[in-house]
C-alpha cells in the first residue's frame, strides 16, 4: 500500500478512504499481511466475532483501542475507517451492552440505598425487573436503531458516488462502542448532586453523539442538504432520548410506589400535592432543589395493597 | 517373529533411495498363520458390566453419581490444575446447585410483583442463559473447549456463591445493622473472588493467549451479577 505510507502525512482521511474502495487489499500493518475478507459474518462451522479470528495481533488492544476511540471523538477521525478498518467485531457491542444494563440496574439499586440511609422512611427492595427493562431497552436501541440507520443509508445509495455505506456489521459496531462512554457516566451518576449529574450525563451524550455524527458525516455529506440534517438530528435526537431514559429509570419502574420515591429525594420540606404530580416528583436520580419544578414531594396517599413500612 | 526389514538407511549406501525401497526386498522365512479365532479381551468385561449397571441396586447407581458430582465440589472447592471437570463433565452439579440457589433467591409470592427479588425462573434463567451465552462467547473467540464443558465448569463453579448464600440466610436471621450488612459483603466478595478463581483456573487455559482477558471478562460479570442478587437479598 505504497498509496497509504505516502499520504500518511497529508489527510488521512484519504488513505482510508482507499483503503474503504479497495477492501480485500492486504494491509500493512507491520504485523501480518493476510488479505482480509471484508466481513466474515459471525457464526458458521468455525465460528468467529466477526473478522476477529483473521487477526493476528492481540485482540484484547484491538477492543481496548476503539474503546479508547469511542471515549475521545474527533472531527477528522471517522471511527469506522480508523478504527474499525474494515474489520468489524461483535464482540465489544454485545459486552458493552450487557455491562451497560447491568451497572445500570446496580446503580439504581444503590441509589435506593443510599437513599434510604438518608430516609429511613424509604422502603428498600432489589428491584430486580430494572434488570429486564435495562437489558430490553439497551439491546432494542443497539440494533433496531442501526438498522434503521443501515436501511435508511441504503435507501440513500443512489446519491451518493464517492464512498459506499457502512454495512450493517459496522453500524452495530459503531453504536456498540458509542454506548460505551456511559457505563462510568451511570457510575458518577451515584453522586447526588443534580447539577453534576446533569453535566456529566450531559458530556456523556456529547462526546457519543460527537462520535456518531463524525463518522456518519462523510457519507451523508454528499447527500442533499435536508437528507443529511435530518438524518444526524435524528440520530442526535434517539441518542439523547436513551440517555434520558437512563437518568429516568429508577422512577419509571416504580412510578406507582407513592410513598418510596427511589432514588434521593431529600427536599428538606415535604408538602403533600395531588396525585398528578407523584411521578414527577420521584424523578429516579435527581435530587429536586429548594425553588425547582419538581419541589414538592408526595407525602403518602393511601393506595390499595400498600406492603407495610419498615 | 519374521525377520525383519532391512534396518533403515544403511549408513555406507550414498545414494539417495526412495523411501521403503527396500520393502519389497523382505521376505518372510516361514509361514505365520493367519486364521485362527479372533478375541476381545475386554468383551465379555463389558457385557458383564452392562448387565450389571443395569441389574445394580438403586442406591449404587445414585451412589456413583453422587460420589463423581462430590469428588467435582472438591476440584472446585481446592481449584488445581487438573482434567477432571473437563474430562468427566456433568450437568448435575449445575442443576442442583442452581436450582438451591434459585430457591433460596426467590421472593415470596405474597409480595408485590414489582418490587421485589427474583423470581425463580429470573434465576434460573440467568444463570442458564448467562452460562450459554459464555461458553458461546468462548467458542467464537477460537476457544477449543467444548460447549457442555464449559457449561459444566461454569456451572461447578457456582458452587461458592451459593455457600455465600446459605451463610448470607443464616446472617440474616440475626438483627439488621451496619455490622451484618459488612459480614455479609465480605462473605459475598470473599466467595466470588473464590468463584473467578476457580472457574479461570479451567477455562483460561483453553484460550488462546492473546484472548484470555476478553474470555474472562464475561465470566466476571456473570458471577457479579449472582454476587449482587446474593448481596442484595432481603427476607420478606
Amino acid at each position: 500500500m505504497a498509496a497509504a505510507d505516502e499520504l500518511a502525512f497529508h489527510e488521512f482521511e484519504e488513505a482510508t478512504d482507499l483503503l474503504a474502495q479497495t477492501p480485500n487489499e492486504a494491509t500493512t500493518r507491520g504485523d501480518q499481511l493476510v488479505p482480509q475478507q471484508h466481513v466474515a459474518v459471525a457464526v458458521d462451522s468455525g465460528g468467529s466475532y466477526g473478522a476477529e479470528d483473521e487477526v493476528e495481533e492481540s485482540d484484547k488492544t484491538a477492543v481496548l483501542d476503539r474503546i479508547k476511540g469511542s471515549l475521545l471523538p474527533r472531527p477528522g477521525h471517522n471511527f469506522v475507517r480508523h478504527h474499525l478498518r474494515n474489520r468489524p467485531d461483535l464482540y465489544g457491542p454485545f459486552w458493552i451492552c450487557a455491562t451497560l444494563a447491568f451497572v445500570l440496574a446496580v446503580t439504581g439499586n444503590l441509589t435506593l440505598v443510599l437513599a434510604q440511609r438518608r430516609d429511613p422512611s424509604i422502603h428498600y427492595s432489589p428491584q430486580f425487573h430494572k434488570v429486564t427493562v435495562a437489558g430490553t431497552a439497551i439491546y432494542c436501541y443497539a440494533w433496531l436503531v442501526p438498522l434503521a440507520l443501515w436501511g435508511f443509508l441504503q435507501w440513500r445509495k443512489g446519491v451518493r458516488e464517492r464512498m459506499g455505506p457502512y454495512t450493517f456489521l459496522e453500524t452495530v459496531c459503531v453504536y456498540g462502542y458509542s454506548l460505551f462512554v456511559f457505563i462510568p457516566t451511570v457510575v458518577l451518576w451515584l453522586i447526588p448532586v443534580p447539577w453534576l449529574q446533569w453535566l456529566s450525563g450531559a458530556l456523556a451524550l456529547a462526546l457519543s453523539a460527537a462520535g456518531l455524527v463524525f463518522t456518519l458525516w462523510p457519507v451523508v455529506r454528499e447527500d442533499t442538504r435536508w437528507a443529511a440534517v435530518l438524518l444526524l438530528s435524528v440520530v442526535v435526537l434517539l441518542h439523547a432520548l436513551l440517555a434520558t431514559g437512563f437518568l429516568l429509570l429508577p422512577a419509571a419502574t416504580s412510578g406507582a410506589r407513592s410513598t418510596s420515591p427511589p432514588g434521593h429525594i431529600s427536599a428538606p420540606n415535604r408538602t403533600t400535592v395531588t396525585a398528578p404530580t407523584k411521578v414527577r416528583s420521584s424523578l429516579g436520580r435527581l435530587e429536586p432543589a429548594g425553588v425547582s419544578l419538581f419541589q414538592a414531594q408526595h407525602k403518602g396517599v393511601p393506595l390499595p395493597a400498600l406492603p407495610p413500612r419498615r | 517373529m519374521a525377520e525383519a526389514a532391512e534396518s533403515p538407511g544403511d549408513p555406507g549406501t550414498a545414494t539417495p533411495r526412495p523411501l521403503f525401497a527396500g520393502l519389497s526386498d523382505i521376505s518372510i522365512s516361514q509361514d505365520i498363520p493367519v486364521e485362527g479365532e479372533i478375541t476381545i479381551p475386554m468383551r465379555s468385561r463389558i457385557r458383564e458390566f452392562d448387565s450389571s449397571t443395569l441389574n445394580e441396586s438403586v442406591q449404587n447407581t445414585i451412589m456413583r453419581d453422587l460420589k463423581a458430582v462430590g469428588k467435582k465440589f472438591m476440584h472446585v472447592l481446592y481449584p488445581r490444575k487438573s482434567n477432571t471437570l473437563l474430562r468427566d463433565w456433568d450437568l448435575w452439579g449445575p442443576l442442583i446447585l442452581c436450582v438451591t440457589l434459585a430457591l433460596m433467591l426467590q421472593r415470596g409470592s405474597v409480595d408485590s410483583e414489582k418490587d421485589g427479588g427474583p423470581q425463580f425462573a429470573e434465576v434460573f434463567v440467568i444463570v442458564w442463559f448467562g452460562a450459554v451465552t459464555i461458553t458461546l462467547n468462548s467458542k467464537l473467540l477460537g476457544g477449543n473447549i467444548s460447549f457442555f464443558q464449559s457449561l459444566c465448569v461454569l456451572g461447578y463453579c457456582i458452587l461458592p456463591l451459593t455457600v455465600a448464600m446459605l451463610v448470607c440466610r443464616l446472617v440474616l436471621l440475626t438483627e439488621p445493622g451496619p455490622i451484618n450488612f459488612m459480614v455479609r459483603l465480605f462473605v459475598v466478595i470473599v466467595m466470588f473472588a473464590w468463584s473467578i478463581v476457580a472457574s479461570t483456573a479451567f477455562l483460561a487455559d483453553s484460550q488462546p493467549p492473546n484472548r484470555k482477558a476478553l474470555a474472562v471478562y464475561p465470566v466476571f460479570l456473570f458471577y457479579f451479577v449472582i454476587s449482587w442478587m446474593i448481596l442484595t437479598f432481603t427476607p420478606q
